[in-house]
């Protein structure tokens, strides 16, 4: 099950970690490095049924066509 | 000395209307195939083909091992591991650096080796050969089904030759004429899918090259930038190279063979030479159509399903539907319930939605839609040469793997628990066997008939099988008359203790299996596995 409740400690320091890992960078080269990011991230957790439900979230959060939130597999 | 095609003989029709059980359409690989599985069954067909020579041009080259079990089996096995090359092993590059390599069957103990190469107009050459010398397949090149009248109880064909036109009365018109299919479009079959906006130059070379006998694919190689390349050995000093060129590519400038040459060229580098074979431009399409099975006509190969190359799913998958239905129709030709033949769509349809889907996945990787798939698809390669986590999502081509036949009406679910080993739907695994002391395998002994596969260790005697039903039994101890598993590889990959049984199909898929069956049970699973329940 995909936890949204806040977990990362340090949040200001990981978000400037990102963004200092994005200075620099072109655009292909910043999507490029978002990416790894992304696929080093999703290792980690490994799940499909999270992963399934991470990718749906994100999907159905922001700019992205409305889609229903994901809910736990049966 | 390089492939000679054969020029076969054509007949003028004998008769203004004539009569057939069994009519295959298209001589290529998958009705050929058919034709022989058939012949090998004792059941007659008349092939009809346009042409009257084997198919030009870079078609089919990878077969994969069961591809090659099934060959095995129709009388050609050695002939593919002679004349082909055998490899297991691929690497894939991304820019000037090798991002890993892989190796397709790390274990020993197979007949057949994972893959062989070999360009299909061998394949096609020696079947029609082994179908002439069949006496049983009337080959008649140069007739070509002009149109086709479906009834409830066969097709009512015309044909044209040279020599004039015929009528010819179909009981069973199975339809294997490519991936234009004239019959099926002639039913106004909807053939859906996804184009892919790619296309991709297909060249093969002929050149003396110190290249091992390996599948290289490049992502973005400085010799073609920005695109992938492929490259696999075929007999003959033949190699198969596939560039791909994007969508705004010019197909008729790209077939140019100056073109080509500079292409291959800046490939190769300036010390080797070489000719070119054959040069193609193609885009690629996965589709399917939705049925199969359409009364007495019965569709099969690219006819029925199409994919992209890069799996090599199209001609192993075609064979597997000639290896499916071959069976069923024989056994419903000798009074069986036309129902099995139901079968063969429920059993098919997964199995091409599969391929089209691989297909599909390994195209979306190597074609990315958009500047984000793009970076995605770079990401995956970057982390891939330092990093083994990111190896499984590189998608050069998901090779063909046999379809597991997973929601088979002909199967019967396990009644008890299994560890693992081979489960219902699942083809048959071979292992090494020694037989009166002599070197043998396994799946030589299955054949082209429902067989019972029992196992029988020290004091444990082999299930008994029914009546009528035809038992191979594999010891873990050595016994006179039986294949003896010295290698324990059998029960290893089967899953399998002494006492155990499987009911295997005549296409040696998993029908049923059991620990210590009575004759009841396994023929209870018989008559499923024959369409009967």
């Amino acid at each position: 099950m995909l936890r949204t409740e806040p977990r990362i400690e340090d949040p200001d320091g990981f978000y400037q970690a990102v963004m200092d890992a994005h200075r620099g960078l072109d655009e292909a080269a910043a999507r490029r490095f978002d990416a790894r990011l992304a696929l080093i991230l999703a290792n980690h957790i490994g799940d499909a049924a999270v992963l399934r439900q991470a990718v749906a979230l994100a999907a159905a959060t922001g700019e992205a066509p409305a889609a229903p939130l994901p809910s736990a597999p049966a | 000395m390089g492939f000679q095609p054969p020029r076969y003989p054509w007949h003028p029709p004998v008769a203004a209307r004539e009569a057939a059980q069994v009519v295959i359409a298209g001589g290529g690989l998958v009705g050929l195939t058919l034709a022989l599985d058939l012949a090998r069954q004792g059941i007659a067909s008349v092939l009809l083909d346009e042409d009257d020579t084997v198919s030009t041009g870079s078609r089919a080259i990878c077969w994969a091992k069961r591809t090659l079990e099934i060959y095995g089996r129709l009388g050609l096995g050695a002939r593919f591991l002679e004349k082909g090359v055998t490899w297991n092993r691929g690497r894939v590059f991304h820019g000037e650096r090798e991002a890993y390599a892989f190796d397709l069957l790390p274990e020993q103990g197979h007949e057949y080796p994972a893959f062989v190469n070999l360009q299909q107009y061998y394949a096609e050459a020696w079947l029609a050969e082994e179908c002439a010398a069949s006496g049983l397949v009337d080959l008649r090149w140069r007739h070509r089904v002009a149109a086709v009248e479906h009834r409830p109880d066969g097709a009512l064909l015309r044909v044209e030759t040279p020599g004039g036109e015929y009528q010819l009365e179909a009981e069973w018109l199975l339809a294997c004429d490519g991936a234009r299919s004239p019959i099926r479009e002639g039913m106004g079959l909807p053939f859906l899918g996804q184009v892919f906006r790619d296309r991709f130059l297909i060249a093969d070379v002929r050149m003396h090259a110190p290249f091992p006998a390996e599948r290289w694919f490049w992502f973005d190689p400085p010799f073609h930038p920005g695109q992938s390349v492929l490259l696999h050995k075929q007999p003959d000093d033949i190699w198969r190279i596939d560039f791909q060129l994007g969508w705004e590519a010019d197909p008729e400038a790209e077939r140019d063979p100056a073109r080509v040459r500079a292409r291959v060229a800046a490939m190769l580098g300036p010390k080797v030479s070489f000719e070119l074979e054959w040069v193609s431009v193609y885009s690629f399409r996965c589709r399917r159509i939705e049925r199969f099975r359409h009364g007495r006509t019965i569709f099969l190969g690219d006819a029925a399903h199409q994919v992209s190359p890069f799996g090599a799913r199209g001609g192993n998958g075609g064979v597997q539907d000639a290896d499916n239905l071959a069976w069923k129709l024989a056994a419903v030709l000798r009074g069986a319930t036309p129902a099995l033949l139901d079968s063969y769509d429920r059993e098919r349809v997964p199995a091409a939605e599969e391929n089209i889907l691989n297909s599909t996945r390994s195209t979306d990787f190597i074609t990315p839609k958009t500047a984000a798939c793009h970076a995605w698809r770079d990401a995956v390669l970057e982390l891939s040469a330092a990093h083994g986590f990111a190896r499984p999502l590189v998608n050069s081509g998901r090779l063909s793997r046999p379809a597991v036949l997973a929601d088979s009406p002909l199967s019967t679910p396990d009644a008890e628990a299994w560890g693992g080993g081979l489960p219902p739907g699942a083809p048959a695994v071979d292992a090494p066997m020694l037989r009166a002391g002599q070197p043998d395998w396994l799946l030589r002994h299955l054949g082209r008939e429902p067989v019972l596969l029992a196992f029988a260790g020290p004091g444990v005697p082999a299930a008994e099988a029914p009546a009528g039903l035809r038992r191979v039994v594999v010891a873990a101890d050595e016994r006179v008359g039986t294949l003896w598993d010295h290698s324990g590889l059998a029960a290893a990959r089967w899953g399998a203790r002494p006492g155990d049984a499987v009911l295997l199909r005549p296409d040696q898929h998993v029908a049923a299996r059991f620990h210590a069956p009575s004759p009841a049970a396994i023929a209870a699973a018989r008559a499923r596995m024959m369409g009967e329940a």
